[in-house]
């Protein structure tokens, strides 16, 4: 695609796209979408659904808008009386074979099928009672099933193993109408980024068995959010039915993901939903933990780290916000004992043919705002200056047994806690905090890319985001000290992101470095 | 020829003189009837000289669509760096056609000489000769020759004795119809899924293996050595009509003829005599129906329309239908339209390569409509519904299988209504209880 523009109008609508720009990405300029199936951004496009066939002037046929690149001063019409009667006779011929099972359909809703026609299909079938095309479903392994009945064959599943993953398992069987998508025998579809065949599906022909039946889509509310899996940050969707979190999907974002999520982010879901959460502040006295008020609750967290001040080890989990990272260590101080992220790592997978993108094998969100924000000790550093220290502030972690010896050695434990844990012996202070599907945050992915994630449901009882839990102690623990009184205001006053609010990093974020530069000037 | 009948005198065998000779399948026999001539003489001489000889000539493409060949081969990029490839198009699979098969059959060294002749004038590095994968015999016969015009050096690193390198490759189809389709049979040679692709890119751009790309059918190449030989003069001084139809083209004709086979015409040659005269017209006591004159993708002819209609690429389009492969199918008045065209449509949908959506499911709605009406529980809105279908299934798909399916359809209701009315109005047989 080169830099001179071309200028073309489509339904009326005069735009101007880079020469090479394909018609259905123009038309999106011009504010049109020229429905199809087979064409995907992401994928190479075969031109084979015939649904974006649309009308240039001057030329003797109808032209599909997914392979058919703009030239200058050409005229399209996607609204024509030609164009919309032959979408009218693609979809007729995509429903002889369809089985019309929409009440029982996972897609029914987010189906494009179903947009289209409803929105020019014609209202009756004049296929008459012929026996529709029948094939049983198909178990295609892991996550995923196929319902040949409901497939119109667009082939993105196919194209997008080929060539996106480069694990072409997924190949088109027979001919004809008798055709359907079949897997290679001996395969499964096992690939770590498999799981988005469910999402390139217009229909509801690949389904996840995860999500099988567990929601109609109207039902769902949908959040933007980022993956909290690894250091890729993916951005995701998280879909909620009733407040409880039942699906990931991926959200496009073309610089990080593109359309893309891989089957671990998208299956780990359940700790959001987890009932048994910490929903009050928890002070110790008398020997035991009892529920307070968050003003009690702070004026003890103020009180406890003024007193160790200068001995105190800070422990983060990977899931921390760069607002709950910053405000915590803001709370600790600069003279600090230690402080540290715990990563977990597991093996990298690439998607395959995509540059930059992976599980990476760092398997926790915010690694590189950690970094940033100046979490720079080792995990095993942080537990060994445990020994000796006076407090240590436990930012929700996942503790492992090593971990928990070493912090009930130390005299007092504040616990930012989403789940209790009930290990710790020196707790002096459980503080209930929000997860990171509950609350409004930023992630730095391992591009330094600092990303915002929205909440998708509230967080239970009494808990508060640990940003605000965090800088409510410190705004105690002096005079003149005022905590931040939105996230965004949380963010901005970190030193790394200064200058900065969640407006700059809109929905897609934003590299800091060059917002970081940018500041200073 | 005729083949198997002898030679008419009103026929004029160039392509076809050696049918039949079981010694022109030989290397020794073809040189002794003047064979590799043309190849030495080609060697001779500069690629652009080849094509345009070639272009004076006339000749154009015998697969289906007519196009020039001499420019189709001087589409093709000079000096470029990359390797070419021809492609020469042996799957002829199209109904009613069987006219390649006799050329491989019996001359299969001028089919190699052709190709060797072509793949000189486009700088090609390989030729591919893809057979059709029910063609067993024609299989055997090409593969010998090819092993002995390599033994006898006529091919190979030295060819000829001129110093250049020509390589031909048979490669077999598996029996999909789509393969005769020149991008899926690129597909198909590449190991891949014999589906039509996108154009653009055109092969002489983009074709077999992503490079530049010359597609001919049997026929073409065939006639190429004759052209170089004894010139482009000659051949394009072979025309009954129009001057844009030369040479010579072989007439596949089957169906209800006296005496169907493979004759070869001269372009504009007339179409009732190469029925009545040739063929020896209708079996006794019948009459003329209906005639498919260019392979079963081309719209059915009337008597009428075949009446005074010259067999070449513009005359039979200004009677109503197209030359196309010359594979003629003559149906006489035994026989019921609805029921052909139902076998045709079920052809298309049985090969349909399943891309686009409307041949998928256009062609296999079309032959259950028929099917139904043949059974006799038809309605006459059917008719409306089929010609909707078809006009959705024309000029709206990768390539033109559904339009194939769609043009015996349409001319079929058009031009003999009379059968589906009797079709439609037939009482439904009455289903016996307990059956």
């Amino acid at each position: 695609m080169s830099n001179e523009l071309v200028s073309v109008t489509i339904d009326g609508v005069l735009v101007q796209v880079p020469k090479g720009t394909t018609i259905i990405e123009a038309a999106k300029h011009a504010g049109v979408l020229i429905p199809h199936y087979c064409y995907h951004p992401s994928l190479p496009s075969p031109a084979v659904c015939r649904m974006c066939l649309v009308e240039v002037e001057k030329a003797p046929k109808l032209a599909p808008a997914c392979v058919t690149a703009v030239a200058e001063g050409q005229v399209v019409h996607v609204d024509s009386p030609v164009a919309k009667e032959a979408r009218k006779a693609v979809l007729e011929f995509l429903l002889i074979n369809h089985p019309l099972d929409c009440p029982i359909c996972d897609q029914s809703g987010e189906c494009e099928l179903q947009d289209f026609v409803f929105q020019e299909g014609r209202s009756g079938s004049r296929y008459g009672d012929y026996p529709k095309r029948y094939a049983p479903v198909e178990d295609f392994g892991r996550d995923i099933l196929y319902v040949p009945n409901r497939c119109i064959l667009c082939t993105r599943c196919v194209r997008f193993m080929d060539s996106v993953v480069g694990d072409p398992v997924l190949e088109v069987y027979e001919r004809g109408d008798r055709a359907y998508i079949g897997i290679d025998t001996e395969q499964l579809l096992d690939h770590p980024w498999s799981g988005n065949v469910v999402d390139l599906c217009p229909v509801g022909s690949l389904l996840s068995k995860d999500f099988l039946h567990k929601a109609r889509a109207w039902d769902l509310d949908k959040t933007a959010s980022i993956c909290p899996g690894c250091t890729q940050g993916c951005n995701m969707t998280i879909d909620t039915r009733d407040s409880v979190v039942v699906r990931l999907r991926p959200r496009p974002n073309l610089d990080v993901n593109r359309h893309f999520m891989c089957d671990t982010g998208r299956a780990d879901y359940r700790w959001m939903n987890r009932g048994d959460r910490v929903e009050a502040p928890l002070r110790l006295e008398g020997g035991r933990l009892h529920a307070c008020e968050w003003d009690t609750a702070l004026a003890r967290l103020a009180a406890l780290v003024l007193a160790a001040e200068g001995s105190i080890v800070v422990l983060a989990g990977g899931r921390a916000s760069c607002e709950s990272i910053g405000w915590t260590l803001k709370l600790a101080g600069d003279t600090r004992r230690a402080a540290a992220m715990k990563v977990p790592l597991g093996a990298e997978a690439a998607i395959g043919n995509i540059p930059n993108l992976a599980l990476r094998a760092e398997r926790a969100a915010n690694v590189e705002g950690a970094r940033v924000l100046g979490m720079t000790a080792s995990w095993t550093d942080a537990v060994a200056a445990l020994r000796g220290a006076a407090l240590a502030i436990v930012l929700d972690v996942e503790l492992d047994d090593g971990d928990v010896n070493a912090l009930n050695q130390v005299a007092q434990v504040v616990h930012f806690a989403t789940v209790p844990e009930p290990r710790l012996q020196t707790v002096q202070l459980v503080l209930p905090v929000a997860t990171m599907a509950e609350e409004q945050g930023v992630y730095v992915n391992c591009d330094r890319r600092a990303q915002r994630f929205l909440p998708a449901r509230s967080a239970p009882g009494m808990a508060r985001s640990a940003w605000w839990v965090a800088s409510q102690g410190w705004a105690r623990g002096g005079d003149n000290r005022s905590a931040p009184s939105t996230a965004s205001e949380a963010f901005g006053a970190l030193a790394p992101f200064a200058g900065l609010d969640y407006r700059d990093l809109g929905l897609t974020g934003r590299a800091i470095d060059v917002a970081v530069a940018g500041a200073v000037a | 020829m005729g083949y198997p009948h002898p030679i008419h005198p009103r026929e004029t065998p160039v392509l076809s003189q050696h049918f039949g000779q079981a010694a022109a399948r030989t290397y020794t026999g073809w040189v002794e009837r003047g064979g590799y001539q043309a190849l030495r003489k080609a060697i001779g001489m500069a690629p652009d000289d080849i094509i345009a000889e070639v272009k004076a000539s006339g000749l154009r493409g015998r697969g289906g669509a007519g196009f020039p060949t001499g420019l189709k081969w001087s589409f093709m990029p000079k000096d470029d760096g990359k390797p070419h490839y021809l492609c020469c198009n042996a799957d002829e699979s199209e109904p009613g056609t069987f006219k390649d098969r006799e050329v491989m059959r019996w001359t299969p060294h001028a089919l190699i000489e052709g190709c060797a002749i072509a793949q000189l004038a486009i700088r090609a590095d390989v030729t591919y000769i893809y057979i059709r994968g029910e063609f067993t015999e024609p299989y055997h016969v090409m593969q010998r020759a090819l092993a002995e015009a390599y033994a006898e050096g006529v091919l190979g690193a030295n060819a000829l004795g001129s110093g250049k390198r020509i390589d031909m490759v048979i490669h077999r189809g598996a029996g999909a119809y789509i393969c005769g389709e020149e991008t899926a049979m690129m597909n198909s040679i590449e190991g891949r899924r014999g589906n039509p692709r996108i154009k653009p890119p055109f092969p002489a751009v983009a074709g077999l293996f992503g490079q530049p790309t010359t597609i001919n059918n049997v026929e073409t190449l065939a006639a190429v050595p004759a052209i170089i030989n004894r010139g482009a003069a000659w051949y394009a001084g072979l025309s009954l009509s129009s001057p844009k139809s030369t040479g010579t083209k072989l007439i596949s004709v089957c169906g209800h003829v006296q005496r169907p086979g493979t004759y070869e015409i001269t372009l504009g040659f007339p179409m009732k005599d190469l029925i009545y005269d040739l063929c020896g017209g209708m079996r006794p006591g019948r009459t003329l129906k209906a005639v498919i004159p260019g392979g079963s993708s081309v719209p059915i002819m009337t008597p009428d329309e075949v009446e005074a209609c010259p067999t070449d690429y513009e005359g039979i389009v200004a009677h109503g239908s197209m030359l196309g492969s010359g594979g003629m199918i003559v149906m006489d008045d035994s026989t019921d339209l609805v029921y052909q065209i139902m076998r045709l449509a079920r052809f298309y949908a049985h090969e349909s390569c399943a891309q686009c959506t409307n041949c998928r499911e256009g062609t296999a709605w079309t032959t259950r409509i028929l099917e139904r009406m043949l059974a006799g529980e038809g309605k006459q809105s059917d008719l409306d519904l089929l010609l909707d279908l078809s006009d959705q299934m024309t000029g709206k798909t990768i390539c033109v299988l559904s339009d194939s399916c769609a043009a015996p359809v349409v001319s079929g209701i058009h031009k003999f209504r009379a059968d589906f009315d009797a079709c439609l109005s037939r009482v439904r047989p009455a289903v016996m209880a307990g059956v």
